[in-house]
């Protein structure tokens, strides 16, 4: 049995150090208002204690000062309280432009993870110190969530959608990497580690080759699953080389091939810009709406175009989807590139 | 102390026979029927609870399967929540003591009362019948698309129990409804209503009105995992987050439907034990219609990582602080009212001030859930599983027993033993500490709830909490005891034993069929301690 017995989790994020402030301020008041109460409540409990049978109190009705006071005062300081928690859940929502980009796929009962330079893992996730790290999250089957208690972020992966999560590691070490949302028979086994390395060991680690081993439970996972998958990717390419491959081999460039009279609209600088349907609405082109035009691709027709694209449902799967994407964003003009830091 | 200890004719001994009691429409034995089923659903329950604190002795989860153990905890959440805490003050003290304190005979709906009762007792047999043929494992919140297409286990049977129980519910709601509003004695206006009237009346509200909406959830989700409706599950087209928006409508005013009665029950005892009027009646009354209200429109901030939008979750956040302040306004009238009393620190007493120290413990903690920065980091950890038991099972369970206490000797007219059942409420809030608090501090330290296996640096404070667990059930099995000694054993209680105001002290212990020999006339506000001597029976 570990004997340690602390009362703060490793603090290795930019934003742990400002959680941890508002939690012990919300210590504080909690302590505050607790032992206030106890006191009063034990002080009376003495003082006034039943003398004699015939006691006969005398009786105080309320006070309207009294309860302004303790309705107002506990208001004010519940605002102090909301502003500061959303001031820092607002910085938690909006990953920085300058981010590394990681795809996360949960599935029951592992986390798959890609970077941007085509690097896979399983169960892992190797970041550099001081610099923002971007997370894409879905999940091929349930809902899981992807939670690092000492960068103090947690985010749920929703299977059908996209979510995404950031954070700046700032300590070197291994940390831990939990699913918090149940998900199955081995939730508590679906957990990992996050490797925060120096930059040029970063580096280094991305140039390694291989495909990642799962060990334990998520083995039993990998080998269940299709092997196709893992395949069709191309460990070593980069998402967007990946994401190209797909792109031709399933025949998107017949249509989306840019030039005027194409099938389909043009995919260069869709990403991070409005678009405009043939309903009248409009749609930011996010991550999310690339994913549902591919999958459901009758859901959002684009003005000026027929609704004549097939579903790619089943064809794909969630780590293909992610390339496809990443492809698709590639195709944006430089100077819009940076829109892309504001999809929510 | 006058009271002729010769029994006359009164509820208990007007009829005998099992089928006197299982087509009765007196409130008084259905309100007793009650009792034994939650009972012994709060004891199956509370076994499964021993279970899983025994499996978190260690870290290395040896002592179940992964699969037992997620069914354990899934079952303990289903008992404990649909057929215990939501129907434990309203329909066991409410049902026998809201006619009693508006002067009526009955509830408006005698019948539909039983009605209540046996479809309770259907949605019971469901549930137990899913728990004997293998179990569920969805974890009581049966989340989307896990419950609906990837679960294994008996969720239609689970899902259907709780439907059915639902209407249980929602009747009782509106049997309490119609009789607060068109039974009252005479002279018994709105404002001279007990406390716990008008916390039972804002829970009515909300078991009418938030009821159906679980009711319907969990059938679509019955449906969908049965026919493959595309509601929830993406790959047939649903949108998994939306049943957590329907969820938690209901789920998270259930809370209140758990709390608002022991705060009712919490209001008659400080009361009577410190033989003062309650400090501030109307922003008391005020604040249990508040928190019903503002309930409603809270429901966001368990969704705060689900993906909703940061908009949507600064709304929620806000609107969640706001009903920090009705939570507030009551307990600092409580302890207002305690001041320059004549305090006596009898059994039900000593539950009620449990119950004022566990609640706030579980109220301050929430403002950490409903702060955005900080939820995002204690949002499904043992953070949260500590805060809503020190209000589900601290709050709720204290007013609970203290009620239980308190209304004993009017319900069977027996005294309990008085020392055995303050031993009792003093092991029960100690353990209770022991067993919850140090889940804050590994909440916080990242322990994530439903985990069969844990990380090592966790087992101190899970060896703590185990240990604690085993004190708590002992406080948790005494009042067996002694209830049960007292029916048989018992001094006969007069019919006002505690000297306390209020209609249902007016009348013998047990009260007559018909409560009332004749309809008693109020002239005066609630709780006018000090009695009259002419009062005192």
């Amino acid at each position: 049995m570990s004997t340690k017995l602390g009362l703060f989790p490793e603090a290795a994020s930019t934003i742990a150090g400002r959680v941890d402030a508002l939690y012990l301020f919300l210590v504080a008041v909690s302590l505050f208002f607790g032992v206030l109460i106890a006191i009063l409540i034990i002080v009376f409990a003495v003082k006034y204690r039943r003398r004699s049978e015939s006691e006969a109190p005398e009786q105080i009705h309320g006070s309207l000062l009294l309860e302004l006071a303790w309705s107002v005062i506990p208001l004010g300081i519940a605002m102090v309280i909301f502003v500061w928690g959303a001031t820092i859940f607002a910085t938690i929502k909006r990953p920085p432009d300058n981010a590394l980009q990681v795809n996360v796929v949960g599935k029951q009962w592992m986390w798959k993870l890609q970077h941007m330079e085509g690097k896979r893992e399983i169960n892992e996730l190797h970041v550099p110190v001081g610099r923002p790290v971007k997370l894409t999250l879905t999940s091929e089957d349930v809902i899981h969530s992807f939670y690092v208690p000492a960068f103090r972020i947690k985010q749920d992966a929703v299977p059908g959608r996209y979510t995404t999560a950031w954070f700046e590691a700032t300590k070197i070490g291994t940390y831990h990497l939990f699913c918090a949302e149940y998900c199955g028979t081995e939730h508590s086994r679906m957990i990992g580690r996050v490797v925060v390395m120096e930059p040029a060991d970063y580096q280094a680690w991305l140039a390694t080759k291989g495909e990642p081993v799962p060990m334990g439970v998520a083995a039993a996972a990998a080998a269940a699953a299709p092997a196709g998958a893992a395949a069709a990717g191309g460990g070593e390419q980069t998402l967007v080389a990946a994401g190209q491959k797909l792109f031709v081999k399933l025949g998107c460039q017949a249509c989306h091939s840019g030039q005027p009279g194409g099938l389909g609209p043009a995919l260069a600088g869709v990403f991070g810009h409005e678009v405009k349907l043939a309903d009248g609405s409009t749609v930011l082109g996010d991550e999310n709406y690339m994913r549902e035009s591919i999958i459901n691709s009758q859901a959002k027709i684009v003005a000026g175009y027929a609704p004549v694209m097939p579903t790619f449902k089943g064809q794909v799967d969630e780590e293909q989807l992610l390339q496809l994407i990443a492809y698709i964003k590639s195709l944006a003009a430089p100077q819009t590139a940076a829109a892309g830091g504001q999809v929510p | 102390m006058m009271e002729d200890t010769t029994r006359g004719t009164n509820y208990l001994n007007a009829e005998y026979g099992v089928k006197s009691w299982l087509l009765t429409t007196d409130h008084k034995r259905i309100a007793m029927l009650y009792l034994i089923s939650v009972t012994a659903m709060a004891t199956l329950g509370g076994l499964f609870a021993l279970f899983v604190r025994l499996e978190l002795l260690t870290p290395a989860g040896d002592l179940f399967q992964s699969d037992t153990y997620n069914k354990l905890f899934t079952m303990h959440g289903i008992l404990m929540v649909f057929f215990f805490l939501i129907p434990s003050v309203p329909a066991v003290l409410g049902n026998f003591l809201v006619p009693m304190m508006v002067g009526a005979r009955d509830l408006a709906f005698p019948r539909i009362n039983l009605l209540s009762w046996y479809l309770y007792v259907i949605g019971a047999a469901f549930v137990l019948f899913a728990l004997f043929t293998g179990g569920v494992d969805t974890g009581w919140t049966f989340y989307t698309p896990y419950s609906t297409s990837y679960a294994n286990t008996n969720v239609i049977p689970a899902a259907l129990g709780i439907f059915v129980a639902g209407f249980s519910s929602i009747l009782t709601g509106l049997n309490f409804i119609v009789t607060i509003h068109r039974m009252r004695a005479p002279g018994l206006t709105w404002f001279r209503l007990p406390l716990f009237i008008w916390a039972h009346y804002a829970t009515s509200v909300i078991q009418i009105l938030g009821t159906p909406v679980i009711a319907i959830t969990i059938l679509l989700v019955a449906a969908e995992r049965s026919l493959h409706l595309g509601i929830f599950d993406p790959k047939l087209g649903g949108d998994p987050v939306l049943f957590q928006h329907l969820f938690w409508f209901y789920s998270h005013p259930a809370v209140y439907i758990m709390i608002l009665p022991s705060m009712g029950v919490t209001s008659e005892i400080i009361t009577c034990f410190s033989r003062k009027s309650i400090f501030g009646y109307s922003f008391v009354a005020a604040s249990s219609m508040a928190i019903a209200v503002l309930g409603f429109i809270v429901w966001g901030h368990h969704l705060f990582v689900s993906g909703q939008s940061v908009y949507a979750a600064f709304v929620f956040s806000i609107l969640s602080f706001l009903v920090a302040i009705p939570s507030a306004v009551k307990v600092f009238n409580w302890t207002a009212t305690l001041y320059k009393g004549s305090i006596s620190l009898d059994a039900p007493m000593l539950y009620a001030l449990g119950f004022i120290g566990l609640f706030t413990i579980g109220g301050l903690t929430g403002l950490f859930l409903s702060t955005l920065g900080t939820d995002v980091h204690v949002h499904d950890t043992y953070f949260v599983v500590a805060h809503f038991h020190y209000i589900m099972v601290g709050g709720a369970i204290m007013g609970y027993l203290g009620g239980l206490h308190f209304w004993w000797p009017k319900m069977t007219g027996r005294m309990y033993a008085e020392t055995p059942a303050k031993v009792s409420a003093l092991i029960v809030f100690i353990g209770f500490n022991l067993t919850f608090f140090p889940q804050f501090i590994v909440g916080y330290l990242g322990m994530p709830r439903r985990y069969h296996f844990y990380p090592d640096e966790f087992q101190v404070l899970n060896v703590m909490s185990t240990a604690g667990a085993s004190i708590l059930g002992i406080g948790y099995l005494l009042p067996f005891f002694y209830f049960f000694w007292s029916l048989r054993h018992g001094a006969l209680a007069p019919a006002n034993p505690w000297k306390a105001a209020g209609l249902e002290w007016k009348t013998p212990s047990p009260p007559p069929t018909f409560n009332f020999d004749q309809t008693p006339i109020v002239r005066e506000e609630a709780y006018a301690y000090p009695l009259r001597e002419a009062e005192v029976v």
